[in-house]
């Protein structure tokens, strides 16, 4: 090798990568479109705000979903597995006196979390179809346990009693939904900070690495195993955290919250938007709880064919979901350009 | 279809009453109702009998009402039992639809979350199934007119210790309502002089009952109460009764009406004849208010579909309302709502008589204890005899902190 020769075309090259690397985290104006349409609601449906607090929850919860399938490549039908857990934590805080909502939100995290860990040290050594069975199974025990445990948990009658004081000690939940509104905001968009950052790190990248070549990750000497435990015990908490704000603002749990119906809705819910996009929950949950809403208030007994032939529409026409089809229409543009 | 209709039709009335230029003092009163119920997915069955009796009740009675004001009905699906979706459509119907009162709910959880909604916008709330024992007590604004589990299945235990039956056998479904069921009988049974031999708690779904019917036999006990849910778990334990002989064997089964549902009496067949059940209604009851009740659903649905429990708690919670808007002209305030209905009763309920107690806002009504018989060639649960005016004895059991 002739390393002292000079090579321009390869030094450009070099430098376009290093570009590359550096403009890759910083902010594009798109990426601040969510927040902006976000505070844009607020404003201009202050009618909806119930329906807007509980999307902002769930593309929390969508965000963590798919920091696992969509980046880790772990296929999961039991993500509400964590949800649950951070909803019944901070409910059975709230109904035993700790009624403070952030704190509700950092104890169901660090549970959810740990369930995540534990969990995921179990289920994390298999792969394909035995790892999709586990995740299931660790739904359904969590579920039969809630079932059970009725004087924690309630049972089917739900955990009732739940006594939430205001938010910072200021903000009381409203009929409006104002407060639960702002709330879930805040919350989605300090995890929307914390799940960009973990991706677009060299910790991130690395996820991608295993979902597209594990066996060359482990050539190149990468920690698989505990890169995947990480990633999965942080969207676990993250789910956490999405449960316990839809605890929080409903001051009521009950046993859907673990349901293995929830883990594959939410899947269907970001794979609507794109999996793997960061933002693919982002356009994927409020396209699908909206058009659940309007279906439903329009005709409130044959909605779920309208949301069905949405979803065929959209994966027969749409491979990479809504986002992926906008990607492949500005690819045209610039094409034919 | 219907909402887009009734959309249509108050476009058109908006616009006619502006060409005619009425004035507003003709104008009417709307009294809106929100109700919650379960229109899709697997469970949707109770709602869509809980609606029919709804609408029945409406249909059957608008001409009753003060001239100038109308009753508009407006229905959310909460999907199942999903308080979170629950409680957010109890807040909508009331800040974007203003409605008057809400009802309907089928889940206990729902109504729990939707309790704090009726509180804080004081607007009553008439649960018309939702039977968690403690569940009137999370509103002020909350009347119910159903049932609880405690409610039916206490005089189930109180009729079994009569007999002179001595040693009980209890075996429910393992989730809350089962262990209310549970603890209805065996604290009635045990109260009137009897034992239980065990107490069973079946997981559910579960595919086999023959074990558990069994083991009941191997107990020898006088009497067993079972419970679980209606539909295709009810009758195989009634055909693994059969198949196992309990009966000669010389034990009872006893259980409630969500076991023997009347509309799924013609998919139970033969097994279902000569069981006991403690219910609220039974459509097959001879109360002339239950013949007006039936004749009106029949000529409003056809034959088709069969009225149980679930539709007679819609139809008395309208009766409810509507007695309410009478009584006021349809001008009334929460509080002033919730003065009517929490003293509210009547003697034609198709359940025969029934009263809001105005201590705990839940329902007092008449138990009944059925027998599964075939009459006019079809399974009905006839009545043979009446508990009268039974209220929760759970809420007596435990008074509020």
């Amino acid at each position: 090798m002739t390393i002292s020769r000079p090579e321009p075309s390869r030094g450009a090259g070099a430098k376009s990568a290093i570009e590359v690397f550096a403009r890759r985290h910083r902010l594009r104006p798109m990426e601040l479109l969510p927040w902006v349409i976000a505070i844009g609601v607020y404003f201009v449906f202050p009618d909806y705000l119930a329906l807007g607090a509980q999307v902002l929850a769930t593309t929390l919860f969508g965000l963590s979903a798919d920091l696992v399938l969509g980046y880790a490549g772990i296929v999961t039908l039991g993500h509400a597995a964590f949800y649950g857990m951070g909803a019944y934590t901070a409910g059975y805080l709230a109904a035993h006196g700790v009624g403070a909502p952030v704190v509700g939100l950092v104890a169901a995290a660090a549970v959810a979390g740990l369930a995540g860990l534990l969990s995921g040290l179990v289920i994390l050594r298999t792969q394909g179809l035995t790892l999709l069975m586990l995740t299931l199974v660790v739904c359904v025990m969590l579920q039969e346990a809630a079932n059970k445990l009725t004087s924690i948990t309630g049972g089917t009658d739900g955990l009732q009693g739940m006594e939430v004081s205001p938010v910072l000690g200021y903000f009381r939940f409203d009929l409006y939904g104002n407060t639960a509104y702002w709330y879930a905001l805040a919350v989605l968009f300090l995890g929307w900070v914390f799940a960009r950052t973990l991706v677009y790190s060299s910790f991130g990248r690395s996820l991608t690495g295993i979902r597209e070549n594990v066996t060359r990750m482990h050539a190149i000497g990468t920690p698989v195993f505990s890169r995947l435990l990480i990633v999965y015990t942080i969207s676990a908490a993250m789910a956490g955290v999405a449960g316990a704000l839809i605890a929080e603002t409903t001051q009521l749990v009950a046993l859907n919250v673990l349901s293995v119906d929830l883990s594959g809705t939410i899947l269907v819910m970001i794979i609507l938007g794109g999996v793997g996009r960061l933002y693919g929950a982002f356009v994927g949950v409020p396209l699908y709880m909206i058009a659940q809403d309007r279906f439903s208030t329009i005709d409130p007994v044959y909605w779920y064919f309208w949301i069905g032939l949405l979803l065929v529409l959209i994966v027969s026409f749409a491979r990479g979901g809504v986002l992926g089809l906008i990607d492949a229409l500005l690819r045209r543009l610039r094409g034919s350009r | 279809m219907t909402t887009n209709a009734k959309f249509h039709g108050a476009l058109a009335g908006a616009l006619l009453s502006l060409v005619l230029l009425v004035p507003p003092a003709l104008a009417q009163t709307e009294i809106k109702i929100g109700v919650i119920s379960t229109l899709s997915g697997p469970t949707s069955q109770p709602g869509d009998e809980m609606n029919k009796g709804i609408d029945l009740y409406v249909k059957e009675h608008t001409k009753d009402l003060p001239a100038g004001v109308k009753v508009t009905l407006i229905y959310r699906d909460d999907t199942g039992a999903n308080p979170d979706v629950a409680k957010r459509l109890a807040q909508e119907l009331v800040t974007r639809e203003h409605v008057n009162f809400l009802a309907g709910v089928v889940w206990s959880p729902n109504a729990a979350a939707i309790a704090p909604v009726a509180t804080e916008a004081k607007i009553p709330f008439i649960i018309m199934n939702a039977a968690g024992a403690p569940i009137t007590r999370l509103s002020p604004y909350i009347i119910r007119t159903s049932f609880t589990l405690w409610l039916v299945a206490s005089p189930i235990g109180q009729w079994a210790a009569k007999q002179g039956w001595k040693k009980g056998y209890s075996a429910v479904s393992d989730y809350a309502p089962g262990y209310d069921a549970e603890g209805g009988f065996t604290t009635a049974f045990t109260k009137g002089g009897g034992t239980m031999v065990d107490k069973v708690r079946i997981p559910f779904p579960t595919p086999d009952y023959v074990p558990y019917i069994q083991k009941i036999k191997d107990s020898k006990p006088d009497v067993a109460f079972i419970f679980v849910p209606a539909g295709k778990d009810a009758t195989a334990v009634m055909k693994a009764w059969n198949d196992l002989g309990l009966k000669q064997a010389g034990v009872t089964l006893v259980t409630t009406q969500d076991v023997m549902l009347d509309e799924e009496l013609p998919n139970m067949g033969k097994v279902a004849e000569g069981i006991v059940s403690a219910g609220t209604y039974s459509n097959a009851a001879t109360r002339a208010s239950n013949q007006i009740f039936i004749n009106a659903w029949q000529s409003a649905y056809g034959a088709g579909p069969i009225p149980d429990f679930m539709s007679v708690q819609g139809w008395d919670g309208m009766h409810a309302i509507f007695d309410v808007i009478k009584q006021t002209g349809g001008k009334f305030d929460g509080e002033q709502a919730m003065k009517i209905l929490s003293n509210w009763k009547t003697d034609d309920s198709p359940r025969g008589p029934l009263a809001i107690d105005p201590a705990t806002r839940d329902v007092i009504e008449n138990v009944y204890i059925r027998r599964g018989e075939m009459v006019n060639g079809k399974l009905a649960n006839v009545e043979f005899d009446t508990i009268p005016n039974v209220k929760d004895p759970w809420k007596e059991a435990n008074p509020p902190k």
